[in-house]
């Protein structure tokens, strides 16, 4: 059988990475920081994501800001997430869309579809990420379809969907999918099963070698990440980075980015939220800088304002902004239930001006279909289907 | 002194030290000095050797209980010719072990990436065990572990040069990256270069000219062997910082927005 992170991820007992983490001394860090963001391994990541390295946050962050800025400029990526649907076979007990939870469920027709495209593209945006929740009624069909309405109207387009296998990676991929999103919420292996109950994603192993199927089927950026709230955020951490560094080295010719999602108030009951503030967000993201330079970090609309205006310079290279996270949040159907209250409320523009106000340019775009080769259309045949596609929704 | 063993296609070789057995004096010098760089594996060029049976003054020299013979197709110009070449030396060393240099210009020695990949790829489906030798181009290593190659050998110097680890900034990041071992092969002067090329990660160093061509090669067979385990047991001790800058500030110019978190 192929090997696959499973493999990987069964040799490391999560409470001793935890207590190893907690134990970390003040030289281990002072070392890690030393190499100034040049060839960290795993230990270095682990003195720097632990309670000893609280008092270097500050040099920490610079070193972050500057790698950061050194590698990708003075630039930050925007995007929105488009949900498609919000019906969901899997009873997760941090989850809106959880399918215990007796609300209304939706999936956009073609024209809601185009309808919240019209909005993305108003806004600015050139790159989308499609959000789906898990279901077999709407799975690689359903995707392919909305992937054909939408890929001639922006330059990429990105999923976080449920995990598919190979193949269907390959088909979508084939269609011009740039960028899967596949967060593994959690790698405690206690943790795991409590808040993933019943469907589909109660298969922990299968949700692990998810982004094997991934880089396989050569797709060309691939996201992880771990559900903040469920477990420890540090060793949780050091998970994503014990991941990345396998996928790295497997699967070289993938980009990479992490987010940092911490759990938000949502639809059904409350749950017990370990905690992780916010002084330990920036001391993820920075140690994960100083871990990869090349690495994308990701900074939710999910944190508040003040938060994201003063967090942006310290290693994050994309923003979502004036995000929607209910079907048809945009346009369609804007009071359907939604999957996570975010916080920074503020339309793209500001975002964007806020950004260009500190020097930062604004990038709306992610990739070109030209370079995809039968998918890329000219761009006399792109604005001839943006034309006709304008005609049809206002029709 | 105990550093972790290097295992390479399923072996364990007792010895981070790969030497090569060119340029030597005489035999005898070459076994003495053999013996004191503690090598287990020799490389050995197959246009050297005689294939036909007959008395040959190197092999006759070694003892091949104690050595492991990786014969090399040097002088080899091109794909078609090295696959030829390896043949040969499986059949007549007894040794599917094969380091793969093709070269196509006499002069320099450079190694031929195109024909080393395309060989490569051939001779791992005829089970060779291929430790191909090639540029520092990290692309091209990941590419050859693909292939199926069971380590990878990237130039530190020109060969022969002595410059020492000249290409140290690919090499730091076709270690980073690999999945097989990383021979650091040609150009090593000195058992410094050595002792630094294993602190900075690489598995294991081939080196020829700099103790074959030296005014005591047995005393510098010596110097080596104590380089790479010096280098070795140090990449493993983990390093220690290289200057105090990293210190707790009082002030927090960056992350100020948090106080009170």
């Amino acid at each position: 059988m192929t090997k696959t992170f499973t493999d990987v991820w069964r040799q490391h007992d999560f409470a001793a990475v935890r207590a190893r983490i907690a134990s970390a001394t003040e030289a281990e860090v002072r070392r890690a920081l030393s190499k100034q963001g040049r060839g960290l391994n795993l230990d270095d990541l682990a003195a720097l994501l632990s309670p000893a390295a609280a008092p270097f946050l500050e040099e920490m962050a610079a070193l972050s800001h500057r790698l950061t800025v050194e590698r990708f400029g003075r630039t930050m990526q925007l995007y929105a997430p488009m949900y498609l649907t919000n019906v969901c076979a899997n009873i997760c007990s941090y989850c809106g869309f959880s399918a215990q939870n007796r609300i209304p469920r939706k999936a956009l027709d073609d024209a809601e579809i185009s309808a919240e495209a019209d909005a993305l593209e108003q806004f600015g945006f050139d790159h989308v990420l499609l959000v789906t929740g898990e279901s077999s009624r709407y799975g690689l069909a359903y995707l392919q379809n909305a992937m054909r309405l939408l890929r001639p109207r922006f330059s990429s387009l990105s999923m976080e969907v449920q995990p598919l296998d190979e193949d269907e990676y390959a088909a979508l991929t084939a269609d011009g999918l740039s960028a899967v999103l596949v967060y593994q919420e959690t790698y405690d292996p206690v943790a795991y099963p409590k808040h993933h109950v019943k469907g589909p994603k109660a298969d922990m192993a299968y949700r692990l070698a998810t982004p094997d199927r991934l880089g396989r089927a050569g797709v060309k950026k691939i996201g992880l990440g771990a559900l903040y709230g469920l477990s420890d955020w540090r060793a949780e951490s050091w998970f994503v980075g014990l991941h990345l560094n396998y996928m790295e080295r497997h699967y070289w010719r993938t980009r990479y980015s992490l987010s940092f999602p911490r759990l938000r108030p949502h639809e059904g009951n409350e749950i017990p939220v370990t905690p992780f503030n916010e002084r330990e967000l920036i001391q993820a993201a920075c140690a994960f800088r100083l871990f990869s330079q090349e690495v994308e970090l990701s900074l939710s609309t999910r944190e508040s304002p003040h938060f994201r205006d003063h967090a942006f310079k310290l290693g994050f290279t994309s923003m979502s902004a004036g995000s929607k996270t209910n079907p048809g949040g945009y346009a369609s159907e804007p009071e359907s239930l939604e999957q996570f209250q975010i916080s920074d409320e503020r339309p793209p523009a500001e975002i964007a001006a806020f950004l260009k106000t500190h020097g930062y340019e604004p990038v709306w775009k992610d990739w070109d279909a030209t370079y995809d080769g039968k998918s890329g259309l000219t761009r006399e045949e792109r604005e001839g289907r943006e034309a006709i596609s304008g005609i049809v929704s206002s029709s | 002194m105990k550093t972790s063993p290097l295992v390479i296609a399923g072996v364990t070789l007792r010895s981070r030290l790969f030497l090569g057995t060119g340029k030597y004096s005489s035999g005898a010098v070459m076994a003495e000095s053999l013996a004191a760089s503690g090598a287990e594996l020799v490389t050995m060029a197959l246009r050297r050797v005689r294939t036909d049976g007959a008395h040959d003054d190197i092999i006759s020299q070694l003892d091949t209980s104690k050595y492991r013979l990786l014969p090399n197709t040097s002088g080899v110009r091109d794909a078609k010719e090295a696959i030829l070449a390896a043949e040969l030396a499986r059949e007549a060393l007894g040794t599917n072990w094969l380091k793969l240099e093709i070269h196509p210009d006499p002069k320099y020695l450079m190694p031929d990436a195109v024909e080393t990949l395309a060989a490569t790829k051939e001779l791992v489906k005829r089970g060779f065990v291929v430790l191909p030798y090639v540029h520092a181009d990290p692309v091209l290593c990941k590419q050859l572990e693909e292939a199926g190659a069971a380590a990878v050998m990237p130039l530190g110097a020109p060969i022969g040069s002595n410059l020492g680890l000249e290409t140290r900034a690919f090499l730091e990041i076709i270690i980073a990256q690999a999945r097989v071992p990383v021979v650091v092969d040609a150009g090593l002067g000195t058992p410094s270069h050595a002792a630094a090329a294993l602190e900075m990660g690489a598995d294991a160093v081939l080196v020829n000219t700099a103790i074959a061509a030296a005014a005591d090669p047995v005393a510098m067979g010596e110097a080596f062997k104590l380089a790479v385990e010096a280098g070795r047991l140090g990449f493993e001790a983990g390093l220690a910082a290289r200057s105090s800058k990293a210190e707790a500030h009082a002030t927090s110019p960056l992350t100020a927005f948090l106080a009170g978190i």
